[in-house]
């Protein structure tokens, strides 16, 4: 019961695979939860160029996927793909960690 | 227990506990944790802080039906599953029945990094989820340290954690928390600021090489609870706890006596043998048949059919059954019958308190009569004699509260004096025998004195011990002019005193028959002379009536005489016929 949200507009066609597979997971609306969305969605716009893909997960709702990614803090930013498997925590307020914990580089 | 008597009589909301189904400790706590609260346990590592956790859990799931959470930090579920297949738990299973439920949280640094604000409400969602699945009522967190090395802000981390306990309080369940001790503090992030209700301090102490695991309750809030360190055990069968200094002096006493196994040595005893439920103490050098006399004991036990339980710290259980063979006591066919158990075990395979849980864990676990510890002294490698003499006194306490006699051995040097034992425990025994070598005339021979027994009449007097094929055998001693004899010279003066008295005896035959010799002689005599006056008798009676036949003759004569005489007086014939006679003569 994945409750994928395309919040992200993707901007490339649903052709192909997505480069970026992040993972948001959060404990309801908190205000956390939607502060680490939006920015999370922004650093994705500036940076990643569409080819992205978001999934927001909610625990309340399923609780039992908090067991596969080892989610104890929330909310919890998951980067599925690529590998390896990263995880920022925190609501990703300070965008210079974000791109350092994500690995992005900043476009040119 | 006191406490909680006393605060039953208003009764409001007294405390409520649950029961950790662990051996001991809901004995010191007064019947558990406190329900619906966290406990913290916390220690050293490797001193048993996630099998007490786990205990708990297993105990709730298999004796309380209460089913329960383990939050591992540290061991994946598989890992822990293994570990405790050991023990006997079978976790998997337990997890298939919805019992249990194991949920490994693991954090690795290095893949997380931190922005921002965030708290640690993806736990909580596992935990309650957790919970609410199976419907637990215990939760162990195991060791929730862990996140402190993972996460870096301490302080969210710890305000999440004061959180979590509150959390896990509304949520009604019974936890534990576990906690790496710190250098100053119990636990080295200081859990125990947020678990304020009951703290368990478990301690792992190497003394002389020889570890020993103590258990202390540090605090238990709105509950009395045993305040000394009490040592636990952690063997195939868990986790267990003695609260062994709790034993009061109010045992029961029997008037019941069972035999000792040598006859002699019951007829010592007033002819009946020991008391049941008392402590007899045999002290003895090296080779004196100290262990002889347990095999006895344990034997004449075995023959009533009652359950014995032999500590031995010296020999293994093969070379003691063998060696009593050649007395003639099969103790290999009691072992079969399951009415002998032998607990062998090095003395400094761990220490005093430790011996002292596995001998209350053995002694539990088969119920004796008879307890056998072979030889005491042993324990001395193990710990110093205060120590020893305070655990023996615990342990004997023990089993004279269960009604166990207690047959131990004591091993003294040959330079100390008679009657000193090396852990001066004899004041707590009740029968003490002592068993000494005693050498002359060239060998060594066992004498054993009676050196008390209490409450019971008993022979002062010192016997030779042997050692025979047949069994131990009591034999009295010879004491005379040369000393207290003993083996062979024992024998070769009971041959002379045999001898002695039989030469009395013949002495004595012969002077009855000379007696008889003389009476018989004598007896002739009296015959011989009877005859010869019988013979002089008749004789005599021969001429008296010879010379009255004369007599008569000559008055006839006279008579006739007369008559032809014409004689004028004839009436006076009888009485003058003398005078007549005579006159007539002259």
């Amino acid at each position: 019961m994945t409750s994928v949200e395309n919040h992200g507009k993707p901007k490339t066609p649903e052709t192909g695979e997505k480069k970026w597979m992040l993972r948001l997971y959060v404990a309801g609306q908190t205000p956390k939860a939607l502060t680490a969305f939006a920015n999370l969605k922004k650093i994705c716009e500036e940076h990643l160029d569409g080819n992205y893909r978001i999934e927001v997960i909610d625990l309340m709702v399923n609780p039992t996927l908090a067991k596969d990614d080892q989610i104890l803090a929330l909310p919890t930013l998951v980067r599925k793909l690529p590998e390896p498997v990263k995880k920022i925590i925190g609501d990703l307020s300070n965008t210079e960690r974000v791109l350092v914990g994500l690995d992005i580089r900043p476009i040119n | 227990m006191a406490k909680s008597d006393k605060k039953s009589k208003p009764i409001l909301d007294e405390l409520l506990k649950t029961p950790t189904g662990i051996k001991g400790l809901d004995e010191i706590t007064g019947g558990g944790l406190p329900q619906g609260r966290p406990t913290l346990v916390c220690g050293g590592a490797g001193c048993g802080k996630t099998l007490l956790a786990m205990e708990f859990l297993v105990h709730g799931a298999t004796q309380y039906g209460e089913p329960g959470v383990f939050i591992s930090f540290e061991e994946k579920s598989e890992d822990l599953s293994k570990n405790f297949a050991s023990l006997g738990f079978d976790l998997n299973e337990l997890e298939s029945q919805n019992k249990l439920s194991i949920d490994y949280v693991h954090l690795e640094p290095r893949e997380i990094a931190e922005t921002g604000e965030y708290d640690l409400e993806g736990l909580f969602i596992r935990i309650g989820y957790a919970i609410d699945t199976i419907g637990a009522k215990r939760v162990a967190l195991d060791t929730i340290e862990a996140l402190f090395s993972g996460l870096p802000n301490e302080s969210i981390l710890r305000s999440e954690l004061r959180r979590l306990f509150r959390f896990l309080k509304d949520k009604g369940v019974t936890a534990i928390i576990t906690g790496e001790q710190g250098e100053r503090t119990f636990t080295r992030f200081g859990l125990e600021e947020y678990v304020a209700d009951c703290v368990i301090f478990l301690n792992h102490v190497v003394s002389q090489q020889i570890a020993t695991r103590r258990l202390r309750i540090v605090k238990y809030r709105g509950s009395a609870h045993g305040t000394n360190e009490y040592p636990f055990l952690i063997d195939r069968q868990g986790f267990s706890v003695m609260p062994i200094s709790s034993i009061g002096l109010d045992h029961p006493a029997s008037t019941e006596r069972i035999a000792t196994g040598i006859p002699r040595l019951d007829a010592m005893m007033g002819g009946k043998g020991y008391y049941r439920g008392s402590s007899i103490l045999v002290t003895g050098t090296a080779g004196t048949g100290k262990s002889s006399m347990a095999a006895h004991f344990v034997d004449a036990a075995c023959k009533r059919g009652e359950r014995c339980l032999y500590f031995a710290f010296e020999e293994s259980q093969n070379q003691i059954i063998r060696n009593m063979h050649s007395i003639g006591i099969d103790l290999g066919q009691w072992v079969d019958q399951g009415l002998l158990q032998f607990q062998n075990a090095r003395p400094s395979l761990y220490g005093l308190e430790m011996h002292l849980v596995v001998m209350h864990k053995a002694i539990d676990a088969l119920k004796p009569g008879i307890v056998v510890v072979d030889p005491i002294s042993n324990l001395m490698a193990a710990a110093t004699e205060a120590e020893v003499k305070s655990m023996l006194s615990r342990l004997i306490d023990y089993l004279k509260m269960e009604q166990i006699t207690a047959f131990c051995t004591d091993l003294t040097s040959t330079s100390g004096s008679l009657e000193r034992t090396e852990v001066g425990i004899s004041s707590l025994m009740d029968t003490w025998l002592l068993l000494q070598a005693m050498e002359g005339s060239g060998e060594r021979n066992r004498g054993l004195y009676l050196l008390k027994s209490r409450g019971m009449a008993h022979s002062n007097q010192v016997r030779e011990f042997i050692l025979s094929d047949e069994g131990a055998q009591l034999k009295d001693v010879y004491v005379g002019s040369g000393g207290v004899l003993t083996g062979s010279a024992r024998l070769g003066q009971e041959a002379k005193d045999k001898a002695e008295s039989l030469e009395v005896k013949l002495e004595i035959e012969r002077r009855q028959r000379e007696i008889e010799r003389k009476k018989a002689a004598i007896e002739a005599q009296i015959s011989a002379l009877h005859t010869q006056f019988e013979n002089e008798r008749d004789e005599l009676e021969r001429l008296i009536a010879k010379e009255k036949q004369r007599c008569e003759t000559l008055d006839s004569e006279n008579l006739t005489l007369a008559k032809a005489r014409q004689a004028d007086e004839l009436s006076t014939q009888q009485g003058s016929t003398g005078k007549t006679r005579k006159g007539d003569r002259k």
